[in-house]
């Protein structure tokens, strides 16, 4: 961050005034259509954030160079997604002010994506729910009612297809590997286990794109997405979690602690010289 | 309002974009990775339309800038480069002459799926290994050749 600093100081970034691009997102009014492009755009954003810590920390080159391929193709679908919000919003917001200028509140990421990343068994179950339930997502939005919505999907299934089978190779070889990996999977299923219910329950603003043919139905994709689990959890010789209570809030903006510290790091350069480019 | 290559100014920028090429993968145009969907001019202005191979690849800014300055130092004025998601980007867009040009340049040309192994670009052998579905940009996975053991970058398919 110092870094960051005292290069934009020597760069002399020209900070333009701050009234004009930071709108009250919290009073600004949106309707349904944009708050559910907003989730999907901030799942992928944040989910992307996490994964980038992985940046040459991973166990080896190779999966250093796939995490951050699959982080590529995520930022990637979250522009998308910024881009066309932007658009039903209108005026100066752009993908940019959506992602840097928005606060906690305003987020409506799940809470799963926001989630520490432990250890690499909890890195690539994580991705491995994630994954499964974008695959399922974005196949029943091929459909939607939303032209833009049902492009985007198209586009990203592809790339999540790639993410899907290599996450579920390495769900698969940590369980059924050594007594310690399949001890911290089995781990890791417990810790996250709680956060993957609120994927398949609907926010309001879901809810009415559900009904207008727009978002897929939460109870088709969960059903697919959990035999989907139990399909790979058997090869990996693990065990779904019974009777879990399952946390909710992210879609609508009530987050756990962690999400404040990653915002205050991802947008850091914008709220001290709002406005800096290069 | 004129489409596709249906007249003679629109032919030439088709052949101007020949000479546009990706950043990463030099050895290929935009043509022959087949991302430019149309051509449309209109009194004085000329619209480009593309389409992303990956929805992150970070090449798409660089090619569009490209187009716009080939495009610029050809004497065209007013230019849009608009980027289109549908239909899809696929692998089987790229022309028959890129893929050769491709495995010339020592990667191995996507296949029909991605279950088929590709053959070594360097020594030619059919017996290759997959090392990671990830590669060292969003559109190439890893392999490895059994033959002659050298690493090689396979355009995945798509």
């Amino acid at each position: 961050m110092a870094l960051f600093h005292t290069w934009i100081s020597q760069k002399k970034a020209k900070a333009l005034p701050s009234k004009s691009l930071i709108p009250n997102y919290q009073s600004l009014k949106m309707d349904n259509l944009t708050n559910y492009t907003l989730h999907l755009a901030d799942n992928n954003l944040i989910f992307t954030q996490r994964n980038a810590e992985w940046c040459g920390h991973g166990p080896i080159l190779e999966q250093d160079i796939a995490i951050t391929n699959i982080t590529l193709d995520l930022i990637g679908q979250s522009r998308n997604f910024y881009q066309y919000a932007a658009k039903l919003l209108g005026g100066e917001i752009t993908e940019d002010t959506l992602a840097y200028n928005r606060n906690e509140r305003s987020f409506k990421n799940c809470l799963l994506a926001e989630q520490p990343n432990g250890d690499w068994a909890q890195t690539v179950l994580k991705q491995f729910f994630y994954s499964s339930f974008q695959y399922f997502l974005y196949e029943e939005m091929k459909h939607s009612a939303d032209d833009q919505l049902a492009a985007i999907a198209s586009k990203s299934l592809k790339e999540v297809t790639y993410h899907v089978t290599w996450s579920s190779e390495w769900v698969i070889r940590l369980g059924d590997g050594t007594a310690e990996s399949h001890t911290r999977m089995q781990h890791a299923i417990t810790e996250l286990w709680p956060y993957t219910g609120e994927l398949f329950i609907p926010a309001d603003y879901e809810t009415e794109m559900i009904n207008k043919k727009i978002a897929p139905n939460a109870i088709i994709i969960k059903d697919k997405w959990f035999r989907k689990i139990i399909e790979v959890f058997e090869e990996a010789t693990l065990t779904v979690p019974e009777n879990i209570f399952m946390q909710t809030g992210g879609k609508t903006g009530i987050h756990t602690e962690h999400l404040g510290y990653m915002l205050a790091e991802l947008q850091y350069l914008q709220k001290t010289y709002p406005g800096a480019e290069w | 309002m004129v489409r596709s290559e249906s007249n003679i100014i629109n032919q030439k920028i088709w052949k101007l974009l020949e000479e546009v090429c990706d950043p990463e993968i030099p050895v290929l145009s935009v043509l022959d990775l087949g991302i430019v969907r149309d051509v449309i001019t209109a009194d004085d202005e000329t619209e480009i339309v593309i389409t992303p191979t990956y929805s992150g690849c970070p090449a798409m800014d660089a090619i569009s800038m490209d187009i716009r300055f080939k495009l610029l130092e050809h004497g065209y004025k007013k230019i849009k480069i608009t980027s289109v998601l549908s239909p899809a980007w696929t692998t089987e867009w790229m022309t028959e002459e890129g893929k050769l040009k491709l495995n010339k340049y020592g990667i191995a040309p996507p296949g029909k799926s991605a279950e088929v192994l590709p053959h070594c670009p360097q020594c030619g052998s059919a017996d290759t290994k997959l090392l990671s579905q990830f590669g060292s940009t969003s559109c190439k996975a890893l392999f490895q050749c059994n033959g002659c053991k050298e690493p090689f970058d396979q355009f995945k398919c798509h």
